[in-house]
């Protein structure tokens, strides 16, 4: 599937950033091409999520130096909105809830403006709902959650599948799932690594944010990376998370420094 | 860019009603005494019972005092620099719009209140009322089929005078307060809604009122009656050209409700609010009050305050009739200077009485919005209830919004809840909307209609999306 004249999708460069003026990011450089699925792992605080958010341009994290491009482009620029309508996708670790925000409606409203930019027709809310009927299957999600507030009362797992629906019907070129796995019971994290899995094209890619390997028993990336201190200290095939859930964090920040200190 | 500033942008566009309509207009000179009085009354060919309470009703007006109770500062009102009548010229009442001023359709076509057979809404019956007059009713002879009247006040006064001796200042005295007493001295127009005993109004009812001279007040006037078990949905709407000086309007609307009647009404208000140096825009100082007079009837009031420089205005009920229900669901939002003081007053008189009152604040710039309400349970009013619900949005750090819920009760097997939340529109939010595509502006709205989508839902239907757009609209350039 990866071949190497596959485009790169995202590269990020010597990335230094803070949120509320601590630096948190210490100068991440990560290449991601079509079709690759990738792994970001790494204990809490070692910048993973921020990693994530500045990627979607969250506006509390500031960029201090180095560069993200999407395709070439620079995109440290771009609005959130126009982040993600060229096809950068964050699935949220803490989908927020907002009362009073019927689901269907900002599903609608937010895969318009995904389908605009692709020059596809808007769809009218009919059209919408036999769309959105269709991907439901995918996170095997009640077509009641549609009727309801954005996550309002939803359970954690109701949340993340809502997140996989989301881009299910966006059709990123990149997704990036921030714990998608965490506060999962064992069915609704099959049914969640199906529907990613299912949603895997060969011309899109996905990272994964997770702490532990049980999500990569479902899907396998084809990169692991170890995040500590704000940068990517390791970077292996799928053998290094197995690696690090049987010695743990400690033994692959031990062998890193060693390694280091050995330079 | 803060994020702040942003949404204060989006709060802040411009206002779209503001035109002047050029129109050959029939005013009274400006000022008001006895003499003034009986010239409208004339005009108007009034009998002689309502000359006599306009009458009254000044001489208790002389008497009182302007009101400066709530902490809001004004420039005061002269009100011998007002024009008290100001009417499109034309001939007297016209039987068919053929026969209206095209100017004047065209106005209200402007407005998105098209008059004319060909254009006008399906399914909602329009007065629209113009400075002092009402220029046509739509409608009349599909409601006149099953009881239902609906005119302007001035029609009803010459066409059914008896309704209006026997309702007209009995839900709000003429010496209730001074803008009351100013208003039941000189109103000039408005509607007229009779429901007879045993009839669903076919279809909704709405009143227009437009302002467009810019040294007249606006007194408008409506009475709504609604028979033993009738049923009525009414809505008004209003906006007013820019001026920079700050024109009146104190009306007054009346509505009585028999025993198993009940009153949907409605208001969408956008009045000119002023610049954002506070320059100019209306004084909305309004008195509105239903009456359940009978048993198991109910009054419920619905409100989009988004306009006026201030806004002074209680919506209440007054539940007379056993286990008769009052409701209250409002919008205020307040940008710039504005100054909104508005809630309402549930008065249980009945047994069994109950009373529902959701109030949503949202206050950008430098505006003032405070919610100011009364639940009064009397001594014979046993197993009353009464819920509030008060939230407030505030936008940007300037603005500020305020919450005072009195509560007076006289009765121990009564049961009151109140509930009230501050917030501010969030980061995170925003951000999880705009992370799906969605435009910061549209972000915005949708998270304020979110925040008031408790009383859009008891909007009526055609209002509830209009209501929607206005807000959003009105939030343009604000938030950020």
């Amino acid at each position: 599937m990866i071949s190497s004249t596959s485009e790169t999708i995202l590269s990020i460069k010597d990335l230094h950033a803070s949120v509320e003026d601590q630096e948190i990011l210490h100068g991440v450089n990560l290449s991601v091409k079509e079709g690759e699925i990738h792994a970001i792992m790494g204990r809490n605080g070692s910048g993973k999520s921020t990693l994530s958010k500045v990627i979607a341009g969250h506006p509390s994290y500031k960029v201090l130096s180095g560069s993200i491009q999407f395709k070439g482009t620079n995109i440290l620029e771009l609005e959130p909105e126009e982040r993600a309508r060229i096809g950068i996708f964050l699935g949220f670790q803490y989908p927020v809830e907002i009362p009073g925000v019927n689901n269907l409606e900002f599903l609608r409203v937010a895969t318009n403006s995904r389908r605009k930019e692709l020059l596809k027709s808007e769809l009218d809310t009919f059209e919408f709902e036999d769309l959105v009927k269709e991907r439901l299957k995918i996170v095997e999600m009640d077509p009641a959650f549609l009727e309801r507030s954005v996550n309002e009362g939803f359970s954690g797992g109701e949340k993340k599948r809502n997140e996989i629906l989301q881009m299910a019907l966006l059709e990123p070129v990149i997704s990036i799932l921030d714990e998608t796995d965490s506060g999962l019971d064992i069915d609704a994290l099959r049914i969640v690594a199906s529907g990613i899995n299912k949603l895997s094209q060969p011309n899109s890619a996905t990272i994964l944010i997770t702490h532990y390997q049980r999500l990569l028993n479902e899907i396998t990336p084809d990169f692991v990376h170890i995040m500590a201190d704000g940068k990517i200290i390791k970077t292996g095939n799928n053998e290094l998370a197995i690696d690090l859930e049987k010695s743990g964090y400690d033994f692959i920040g031990k062998n890193t420094k060693d390694k280091e200190t050995a330079k | 860019m803060t994020q702040t500033n942003t949404v204060e942008e989006i709060v802040s566009q411009p206002y779209k009603y503001g035109f002047i309509t050029e129109i050959e207009t029939e005013k009274i000179p400006k000022g008001l005494n006895e003499d003034v009085i009986r010239l409208i009354s004339k005009k108007k060919n009034e009998p002689d019972f309502l000359l006599k309470f306009r009458l009254r009703a000044y001489e208790q007006w002389l008497k009182m005092e302007e009101p400066d109770w709530s902490g809001l500062t004004y420039s005061k009102v002269d009100y011998q620099d007002l024009v008290y009548y100001a009417a499109p010229k034309q001939d007297i009442k016209k039987k068919s719009l053929d026969e209206v001023d095209p100017k004047l359709l065209e106005t209200f076509e402007k407005l998105g209140i098209p008059l004319s057979e060909q254009k006008r809404l399906s399914n909602v019956a329009v007065d629209a009322v113009f400075d002092s007059v009402s220029i046509a009713t739509t409608y009349k002879e599909k409601l006149a089929e099953h009881g239902v009247i609906f005119c302007s006040i001035s029609e009803a006064v010459s066409e059914y005078p008896d309704l209006i001796e026997k309702y007209m200042g009995t839900v709000v005295p003429i010496n209730d307060n001074f803008f009351a007493a100013l208003n039941s001295a000189v109103f000039s127009d408005g509607s007229f809604v009779f429901i007879p005993k045993g009839v669903e109004c076919p279809m909704e009812l709405s009143s227009y009122f437009r302002i467009n001279s810019g040294d007249t007040g606006q007194f408008e006037r409506t009475l709504i009656i609604a028979e033993e078990s009738s049923s009525v949905s009414y809505l008004e709407g209003c906006t007013a050209p820019m001026f920079d000086t700050n024109t009146l309007h104190a009306a007054v609307v009346e509505l009585v409700a028999l025993d198993n009647a009940s009153i949907k009404y409605s208001t969408v208000q956008n009045w000119y609010a002023g610049n954002e140096e506070g320059v100019g825009g209306i004084y909305n100082f309004v008195t509105k009050r239903g009456e359940c007079r009978g048993k198991k009837s109910k009054i419920s009031w619905s409100q989009v305050e988004t306009g006026s420089a201030i806004t002074w205005k209680y919506p209440s009920c007054v539940l007379q009739g056993d286990n008769s229900i009052g409701e209250f669901y409002s919008i205020a939002l307040t940008n710039n200077l504005q100054k909104a003081d508005t809630g309402t007053k549930m008065i249980h008189i009945g047994k069994n009485t109950k009373s529902k009152i959701v109030s949503k604040g949202i206050s950008a710039g430098q505006s003032k919005n405070s919610y100011r309400g009364l639940v009064s349970i009397s001594p014979n009013a046993e197993g009353s209830r009464n819920y509030s619900q008060c939230d407030s949005m505030l936008i940007g750090d300037q603005a500020s919004a305020n919450t005072y819920p009195y509560i007076q009760s006289k009765q121990p097997q009564s049961n009151i809840e109140h509930e009230a939340s501050t917030c501010r529109i969030s980061e995170d939010q925003l951000f999880y909307l705009q992370s799906r595509g969605i435009d910061f502006e549209e972000c915005v709205s949708m998270l304020i209609s979110g925040f008031c989508s408790d009383v859009f839902n008891e909007l009526p239907m055609e209002f509830a999306s209009e209501a929607d757009k206005l807000l959003a609209l009105k939030l343009e350039g604000s938030v950020g």
